[in-house]
């Protein structure tokens, strides 16, 4: 059937669209049902959460996001009401560590991915030889598929003890000065250890991103530079990468988008603090994806389900971190790949 | 003469002088940017050896005959599970997720195109543990279904569905517009054009994306805590009120046991993972590139 329709077309070169007349249209109707299923998803997420976290809204209260304490209560005693909320006596729910662990993790990863990922984009796109240019983008796009749980388990394995050993001695020896660099506990579990991970998993996004925009980049402007006289390495660096800076800047976005949200990975690795903030380079953290995963054992025991309902409130603050954090890094890298078009 | 000379050397110099600091500073650039590439390429290299090693050095044939009993055992279950998962994981999101990308070529240029464009982006940025909890709210609490295959296929099937349809799309709007407007020539509607025309010819792309799809449901582990659970049995058909193990969580939750034969099982389902996910991205890439060559 098909292949009896192309033999057609040569013949009628500019067959006019045919002309509709207004009439039921079935099939675009459960196109567009489909099609709303991204938006239901999206909505209904949002909305059930917090339908559910109500009472734990309403329990916690603002303070939720600058209280310390994460203390499931006595769940031995009967519960008491408070703020019209049945909770155990002495229950505090806040995520202030949760979100101090998730943002501290986050920006050091971006501190060491960004500056990693702009070297890589360059190799790639400009310093390597043509035949090891693919081989060498695989590598990059492979470090994007591998499994969080299997970063996971390296890092425990590999990463960890190196941070324990080497790394974190080797900054307390040089930068031992500041509070922040002193290697405080011998673990290795922490907030480096976290940080060096997310590292390892935002930098393919960052990188495939800004080589995308590097390869659109046109040949003229580049030939425009090395004109003016400069050696390959000023061209890429004074030409090229100034022309991707809105391509970098939503990467980077894009790159917090997925460190916020990270979770099986940090789990493995953060070693797993409550009720205290970082301090130290080395010490443990919990991030929000995480502290939900690790959590919810405990939290069942509660028979009140505040503190179940205290985690889902911190799902809530995820999603809307994330998805503003998203929204502005697309509409960043689109209006970035819209000037180059 | 003398000054033109002079003004030779001066010039000569001044161009010199900067062209070596210039020169060093891009030797040092050119470095750098070669260490920062071995800097990705010597842990992905790490971890592929460590899974690869130990992973081999875990496999046995009981690791697909018996189930997992305590911290030793096999995998039967958790293998069973993971292929149960992605296959329901495809069910539901792979049909959605190709009629939403049809629509969005095909009719999607207006606003609700775009809308549906654009949150087909956000969600998938929205962190996997956040639809997870979701599910764990409607589904295996609300609706009762406790921790159950259907929850958990449903939980991938909206982290693969953003995918499918921007995959789709992507496939879709390559094909020449001759083509539709030949079907419509001939009198095609709508539904004919992209079931008889279009689809044949973007089946392709679209079997790589379902595979691609179906590598980020054996990848996937923190939303399914929430909502698959763990189960030592071979899954028995249950839809709901039924949890069923999968292999992600064998790698995260024995390798924090003190014991050598869990350590050996979450090695030997990471090395199954990993070869699974590795395959099929490397296989899907060789397929695109093979095409558009």
């Amino acid at each position: 059937m098909s292949e009896r329709l192309v033999d057609v077309t040569p013949g009628a070169s500019a067959p006019p669209a045919p002309r509709r007349r207004w009439a039921p249209r079935p099939f675009r109707a459960v196109l567009v049902a489909l099609a709303a299923v991204i938006p239901l998803v999206i909505v209904a997420v949002l909305l059930f959460l917090v339908v559910y976290a109500w009472p734990a809204i309403k329990f916690n209260g603002l303070g939720f996001l600058l209280t310390k304490t994460w203390d499931l209560g006595n769940l031995y005693a009967d519960p008491v009401e408070t703020r019209g909320v049945l909770a155990p006596v002495g229950a505090t729910y806040g995520c202030l560590v949760f979100v101090a662990g998730t943002l501290a993790s986050s920006f050091l990863a971006l501190l060491v991915a960004v500056p990693v990922s702009l070297g890589i984009s360059i190799f790639l796109a400009e310093g390597v030889i043509p035949a090891l240019k693919t081989p060498f983008a695989i590598v990059v796009e492979m470090l994007a598929v591998v499994p969080s749980v299997v970063y996971g388990l390296w890092g425990i394995i590999v990463l960890v003890p190196i941070v324990a050993h080497t790394i974190a001695p080797a900054l307390a020896a040089v930068l031992g000065a500041i509070p922040f660099f002193r290697a405080g506990g011998g673990t290795g579990f922490g907030l480096l250890a976290s940080s060096l991970v997310l590292a390892l998993m935002i930098i393919p996004v960052i990188t495939i991103t800004v080589y995308d925009a590097m390869t659109r980049i046109p040949k003229e402007a580049k030939e425009a530079a090395y004109a003016l006289g400069t050696t390959k390495f000023e061209m890429v660096f004074f030409t090229m990468l100034p022309m991707v800076r809105p391509a970098i800047i939503g990467a980077v976005i894009l790159g917090l988008g997925r460190a916020l949200g990270e979770t099986m990975a940090v789990l493995m690795v953060s070693g797993g603090a409550l009720n205290y903030l970082p301090a130290t380079l080395m010490t443990p953290i919990s991030t929000m994806a995480s502290f939900i995963v690790s959590q919810l054992d405990s939290a069942e025991q509660d028979e009140s389900g505040l503190a179940v309902q205290s985690l889902a409130e911190i799902a809530i603050v995820l999603f809307v971190i994330t998805v503003v954090v998203n929204m502005v890094a697309r509409l960043l890298v689109r209006s970035g790949s819209g000037a180059r078009g | 003469m003398a000054s033109a000379s002079t003004i030779e050397i001066a010039a000569s110099t001044i161009r010199r002088r900067p062209v070596a600091g210039r020169r060093f500073r891009s030797v040092l650039g050119w470095v750098f940017c070669g260490v920062a590439f071995g800097l990705v390429a010597v842990p992905l290299l790490d971890i592929i050896l460590l899974i690869l090693v130990r992973g081999f050095s875990a496999l046995s044939p009981q690791l697909f005959t018996q189930v997992t009993e305590g911290v030793g055992g096999g995998l039967l279950n958790a293998i069973t599970g993971t292929i149960v998962l992605s296959i329901g994981a495809l069910i539901f999101g792979v049909p959605i997720g190709i009629g939403t990308g049809i629509y969005l070529s095909e009719f999607g240029n207006g606003r609700f195109g775009f809308v549906v464009r654009f949150l087909a982006d956000v969600l998938t940025g929205v962190p996997s543990i956040v639809l997870g909890y979701f599910s764990y709210v409607t589904m295996v609490i609300w609706l009762g279904w406790q921790f159950s295959v259907l929850a958990a296929s449903i939980t991938l099937a909206m982290m693969i569905l953003p995918y499918m349809a921007k995959m789709t799309e992507l496939v879709l709007r390559q094909i020449p517009v001759s083509m539709r407007e030949a079907a419509y020539a001939l009198g095609a509607d709508d539904r004919m054009m992209v079931v008889r025309v279009l689809l044949p010819v973007a089946m392709p792309g679209i079997t790589t994306a379902t595979l691609l799809s179906l590598a980020i449901s054996v990848g996937e582990t923190a939303p399914l805590i929430y909502t698959a659970g763990w189960s030592n049995y071979v899954w028995n058909g249950r839809l709901t009120h039924q949890p069923i193990g999968y292999l992600t969580y064998v790698i995260w939750s024995f390798i924090n046991q003190p014991f050598a034969s869990a350590h050996a099982l979450a090695f030997a389902a990471a090395l199954l993972v990993m070869v699974t996910v590795l395959a099929i991205n490397l296989g899907a890439r060789a397929l695109l590139h093979g095409r558009s060559s």
